[in-house]
């Protein structure tokens, strides 16, 4: 190789290298923002395939507590206020505060719950023993570990504690079926408690009614209250 | 069916309630050539007279392959679990650490801490396998005076604390037959377990600031079939730019659980009935 080609050969390395080193970060910063909106509108087509619990226009909206992780402190949940129309009915209500809770906070930092998991079913037995089935999701995409895994219990638990006083106990299943533990770290088998109070006889409080259809599913101002929440307490392992 | 159970020196017996079954954990005797007079006393606690003279009365020196020799009584044999491996690599971070190497990794460290307080260790893994949960409670199911530690990596949290969890509550064991339920054998010690949490997490809360002060309770799988004061031991996290981020706090927890270890060590008298309850 004369030393004229030499030259051009390595001007032409230098220039491709130069040329890559500009546009490697564009083209990385092009493929982020291609699956994040990938992500969005997989969410979105999920939620849509979800099938929102349909709320009757005419149930009262009702000052609902959902359990989401605080800000302020690591580990530990917090209870946002939302104003929800909520059914009378504990199965159906159980399903709407479950979803909602599902849906996520408007932080996303402050979620429990993975936000590919569908709740795909809800039961409520005579003994108070509420069934609720997640689709695989929740175990799959949840962070491993046994903090993140109890904050998930345990955000649902709270939840259905706050807002639903006939569940008095929760078992978890995964796609229909009992799974040892959640994502290899909490154990499943067994029901957790979530009230231990008696049921009341009179209905919960209820704010406002509003018979505003439109509004109906609308997203609430979200209101946080000061208590961190606490750890819910398996019952019973078989 | 005849079990022969000559070359087992130490037996405890589980009801398997859902499946109908009797479960016996024991530690296995190797028999070597050399007879007790030649055979070199290498553990930590050899002077104890249950440590040379195997029950049963067999012939020649015995070894564990738990590493471990029989004990009547008190705490001196801590089995570490590191948590995951195989096919399982637990949390996995940034750069394709994963938990289930540094876990193993932690246990090396830890043992020698625990050694260095005079405890025999047994670890329900050495290398990249993966036993099932109820291996590892067999692992420690087996040994008598035996304390139960199993070390994970959180994918969230406050990067740089440790938690210590303890099992939360399981009903009480009401089985009349003496035998303990192998689903719910961690429920007569859940009161050690928190003390030993405790005690534990108290001296990471020294090392580690943001750490809780006090071990929390959760519904940990692994802890539930284990029969002996068993703990969690989580580090937050594996969201780090660096391995060696993770592994500048190996030897702080070493320390800690080997010194809450030494601390719980005086309350934990083991009953010299076989079988019988704490």
């Amino acid at each position: 190789m004369t030393p004229r080609w030499k030259f051009w050969v390595i001007t032409g390395l230098i220039f491709a290298v130069v040329g890559a080193a500009i546009y490697f970060p564009i083209l990385r910063r092009r493929v982020k923002r291609a699956a994040r909106l990938q992500q969005q509108s997989e969410e979105q087509a999920r939620r849509e395939l979800a099938q929102p619990i349909a709320s009757n226009p005419s149930d009262p909206r009702v000052k609902t507590k959902l359990f989401w992780a605080s800000d302020a402190m690591d580990s530990t949940l917090t209870a946002v206020v939302v104003e929800l129309p909520l059914a009378s009915d504990p199965v159906l209500r159980s399903k709407q505060v479950l979803n909602t809770l599902l849906a996520g906070p408007v932080d996303v930092e402050l979620r429990t719950l993975p936000p590919d998991a569908v709740l795909l079913a809800f039961y409520l037995l005579p003994d108070g023993t509420g069934i609720a089935d997640f689709s695989e999701a929740l175990a799959t995409s949840v962070p491993s570990g046994i903090a993140s895994e109890q904050m998930a219990v345990d955000s649902i638990a709270r939840t259905l504690e706050a807002n639903v006083p006939q569940v008095q106990r929760l078992r978890i299943l995964i796609h229909g079926q009992e799974v040892e533990t959640l994502a290899g770290h909490l154990d499943l088998t067994g029901a957790f408690v979530v009230n231990t109070k008696p049921v009341p006889s009179t209905k919960p409080a209820v704010a406002a009614p509003s018979a505003d259809k439109a509004s109906a599913m609308a997203p609430a101002t979200l209101t946080r209250e000061k208590a961190p929440g606490k750890l819910a307490q398996p019952e019973r392992k078989r | 069916m005849l079990l022969d159970v000559r070359n087992v020196i130490r037996m405890r017996t589980f009801f398997l309630a859902s499946a109908g079954s009797l479960v016996l954990a024991g530690a296995v005797m190797v028999y070597s050539a050399q007879t007790p007079a030649q055979a070199p006393q290498t553990t930590p606690n050899a002077q104890s007279p249950a440590a040379t003279a195997p029950q049963g009365g067999a012939p020649g020196q015995v070894a564990s392959p738990f590493g471990a020799p029989a004990q009547r009584s008190g705490l001196n044999i801590v089995v570490l679990d590191p948590a995951h491996g195989g096919t399982d690599p637990g949390a996995r971070g940034t750069g394709g650490i994963r938990e289930s190497e540094i876990v193993l990794d932690l246990a090396t460290q830890v043992r020698r801490a625990l050694e260095l307080e005079g405890f025999q260790v047994v670890q329900t893994r050495l290398g990249n396998e993966n036993p099932s949960f109820d291996d590892r409670s067999a692992t420690a199911n087996a040994q008598r005076g035996a304390v139960f530690v199993t070390l994970h990596i959180s994918s969230t949290g406050l990067q740089g604390t440790v938690r210590v969890y303890a099992n939360s509550d399981l009903p009480a064991v009401t089985n009349s037959n003496g035998l303990i339920p192998w689903d719910r054998a961690q429920g007569p010690f859940l009161g050690l377990s928190k003390k030993f949490g405790d005690l534990v997490q108290g001296m990471l809360v020294q090392r580690f600031k943001g750490s809780p002060n006090t071990a929390q309770t959760a519904a940990v799988r692994q802890l539930r079939t284990t029969a002996a004061p068993a703990i969690a031991v989580e580090i937050s996290s594996i969201v780090v730019e660096d391995r060696s981020e993770l592994d500048r706090m190996a030897p702080g927890i070493a320390d800690a659980v080997a010194r809450g270890a030494a601390a719980f060590k005086p309350s934990y008298v083991v009953p010299s009935t076989p079988g019988a309850l704490p």
